[in-house]
């Protein structure tokens, strides 16, 4: 048990170590029309210092393979296979009680709607000491002391006041900061952020994101971005995995994914932005809606949607193929897609 | 100050007039506290254009568009529709404006009754506006019009909304919305709910049908690039006052309000071909209580341009003198080239990260 010890050092203190590993992960649900595949042969990598987005849809199993990673699914959804490792620990081999003395410090998650995510009945000041008093030992007054300077590091105005507040008293930026401090307690290696601020308005949006980006930079962490804003990823991510019902399609550096996509569904997406499109003029749009889970074809998972559907995309489903210059795509035809 | 107080100038008539609209709301429970949502609005929208209205949340945006559905009795102010004022309206005239004003809501799975049909859910407005289309045989023709002219299948009427895909719901309330052919839409969010790809569908088929049937939208979005797609004017709101108005290229490439350029300056943008990342402006803190805002001008307590003056006197709306359309309220408002400047990609610096500037590096006001 390491329960009693003070935050784990970090094994480096540099950026684009592996923090995290994820391989072949897949997330089958049991529901009443059978067991389905929400995430399939899902597999990345997450860099000390950088930031990898998740970029998707709803429903496309971004936020179930975040919760796998964070161990945090319904009791419905099974990790089925695949590995998770953190920091050079398989988080699968580990019992229950291993898995929250090991990754709880080191793996820090923040959710999209912050006042589900906090507790109503208890203080501010109270569930941002949870972390020390059960990771670290510490005393309640202890803790709070502990709350006040975790406050003040995500720029929350007169902490030692407001940290007996109760969630409600804050506004919605304020408890996406607290939030964040949660996440943040322990100093983890690695930050999961499931669309941080889809709820708020974009001058909040754009001081959380602030928050984030001087925290990455501060502690070196892994920053895990789960989004379904383009734009959001052009600007704060490092790499980007696209995800299409429930499959990685396409991965690599954002620039270079977002400059010349390889898969039809990247390209799609960005066509669909109407960023730079005159006024009446049409926005170029993916036919149709993404299939649901209980009707994802064999073959290819994008072929009710893509311009460039064959046969074997109906037959055969296309692998990701790493093209050795980090970038990867599943697609039979991403050589054409230039051409079309 | 090169700017001169001047009157609105007004395309020749306005299919829609706001002068000076004022809401008040009586919070109970907390002594006389008034909450003021919208403050002498002036808006104007003409046959067949699309005003985009953007703020940020508590800005009074839905209030207004409640307003002027006549869904809110303004304290202040007057709305003239064609002339008219629909709050002095009655019995059938009042039957007959309605219909010219409709809304698509922004949940399409909210907005629909689950126990209706497609089909019925488009119908209904026509149990109150009976005399539009009075025989059985011109509604089932009419229908089935609508569903094509959003895209639908004539056999869809009969299917629920659950039966739906959320670009399809909302297909159905634009089909609903239309079916008074009303002159004016308000569009509250209709395409946040939406997947970006399904979005870029609605968007289209929005785009199509003004072509098409001449009607007018006011379209409320948090979503600037949507804004900047779709409108042909824009409307800046902050805490119950619009600040800044002019066309969409003026207020998107040219702001002249301060907390505009900031709103411009916070959106993302897609643009991945610039290797340096733009400066951005963040602005400090988030908007005050409109129970309790701030005295002169509203921006004041977050803005990087604040003099005395803000404190004490509101900033009149004033065109600019090169763009008479172009109005802010602002005492201190942004030059052109000052506004470029503020929006363009930072110039390539070895700083470690120009994203973290912010507002304090900007320089003295003006």
């Amino acid at each position: 048990m390491r329960t009693a010890t003070v935050s784990v050092p970090r094994a480096s203190m540099i950026d684009d170590d592996v923090v995290l590993t994820v391989t072949g992960l897949n997330v089958d649900l049991r529901t009443p029309k059978g067991v389905l595949r929400a995430v399939n042969d899902v597999s990345f990598e997450a860099l000390s210092g950088r930031t990898l987005a998740l970029l998707g849809e709803s429903g496309c199993g971004k936020s179930m393979t975040a919760k796998a990673v964070a161990g945090l699914l319904d009791p419905v959804a099974d990790v089925t296979g695949g590995t998770v490792v953190l920091g050079g620990t398989d988080l699968a081999a580990l019992t229950p009680k291993e898995r929250l003395a090991y990754a709880g410090p080191e793996l820090g998650i923040v959710f999209q709607d912050a006042l589900t995510a906090l507790n109503p009945v208890y203080t501010v000041g109270t569930q941002l000491g949870e972390a020390f008093r059960i990771h670290e030992g510490l005393s309640a007054k202890a803790a709070k002391v502990k709350a006040i300077e975790l406050m003040r590091r995500v720029g929350i105005p007169e902490p030692e006041s407001r940290v007996d507040s109760f969630p409600h008293q804050f506004s919605g930026g304020m408890r996406q900061r607290i939030l964040i401090a949660m996440a943040v307690a322990l100093n983890p290696r690695l930050l999961i952020a499931d669309e941080p601020t889809t709820a708020l308005d974009v001058t909040v949006q754009a001081q959380i994101m602030k928050l984030l980006r001087d925290l990455r930079t501060e502690s070196h962490m892994a920053v895990v971005l789960i989004t379904h804003d383009l734009a959001l990823v052009a600007e704060e991510a490092d790499t980007v995995a696209v995800m299409y019902a429930g499959n990685v399609v396409e991965t690599g550096p954002v620039k270079e994914v977002f400059g010349t996509p390889h898969h039809p569904y990247t390209r799609g997406l960005l066509d669909s932005v109407p960023a730079d499109v005159g006024r009446g003029q049409d926005l170029t749009s993916i036919a149709g809606s993404p299939p649901e889970l209980h009707r994802i074809p064999d073959g290819c998972v994008y072929q009710s949607r893509c311009p460039l559907v064959q046969d074997i995309c109906r037959a055969i489903r296309p692998t990701l193929e790493p093209d050795g210059a980090g970038r990867a795509v599943a697609c039979h035809f991403s050589e054409e897609l230039d051409n079309v | 100050m090169s700017d001169t107080t001047a009157t609105v100038p007004h395309l020749p008539v306005p299919l829609l007039d706001v002068r000076d609209l004022t809401k008040n709301f009586h919070v109970p429970g907390r002594g006389n506290n008034v909450l003021c949502a919208l403050d002498k609005i002036n808006l104007h929208v003409g046959r067949g254009e699309t005003l985009g209205l953007v703020g940020e949340s508590g800005c009074g945006k839905s209030t207004l568009a409640r307003t002027l559905l006549m869904l809110e009795r303004p304290d202040e102010g007057t709305i003239r529709f064609e002339g008219t004022d629909p709050f002095a309206l009655t019995g059938k005239e009042l039957l007959a404006w309605r219909r010219r004003v409709q809304m698509v809501f922004q949940d399409p799975f909210a907005s629909l009754n689950a126990r209706m049909t497609a089909g019925e859910i488009i119908s209904e407005p026509w149990a109150t506006h009976t005399t539009l289309y009075p025989s059985k045989k011109e509604r089932a023709a009419r229908l089935r019009e609508l569903l094509e002219i959003v895209g639908l299948r004539p056999s869809d009427a009969g299917k629920s909304p659950q039966e739906f895909s959320g670009g399809q719901r909302q297909r159905i309330g634009i089909a609903r919305a239309l079916a008074l052919n009303p002159d004016v839409i308000v569009l509250d969010e209709p395409v946040s709910a939406l997947d970006l790809s399904v979005q870029a569908q609605v968007l289209n088929l929005l785009n199509d049908l003004q072509q098409r049937l001449g009607v007018a939208y006011i379209f409320i979005s948090h979503d600037l690039s949507v804004v900047r797609h779709v409108a042909d004017r824009v409307a800046v709101m902050y805490l119950g006052r619009i600040i800044e108005t002019g066309t969409t290229e003026q207020v998107f490439d040219r702001p002249r309000h301060p907390y505009t350029a900031a709103l411009m300056s916070a959106s993302p943008h897609l643009d991945v071909s610039n290797s340096t990342p733009r400066k951005r402006i963040v602005l400090e803190g988030e908007m005050p209580s409109p129970l309790d805002p701030p005295s002169g001008c509203r921006f004041r307590t977050r803005c990087w341009k604040a003099q005395d003056i803000c404190a004490t006197d509101a900033p009149p709306a004033a065109a600019s003198t090169d763009e008479p359309l172009h109005v802010a309220e602002c005492h201190f408002p942004l030059m052109p080239e000052t506004a470029v400047q503020l929006l363009a990609p930072a110039a390539r610096s070895n700083d470690s990260d120009p994203r973290l500037h912010t507002i304090t590096d900007l320089g003295a006001p003006c």
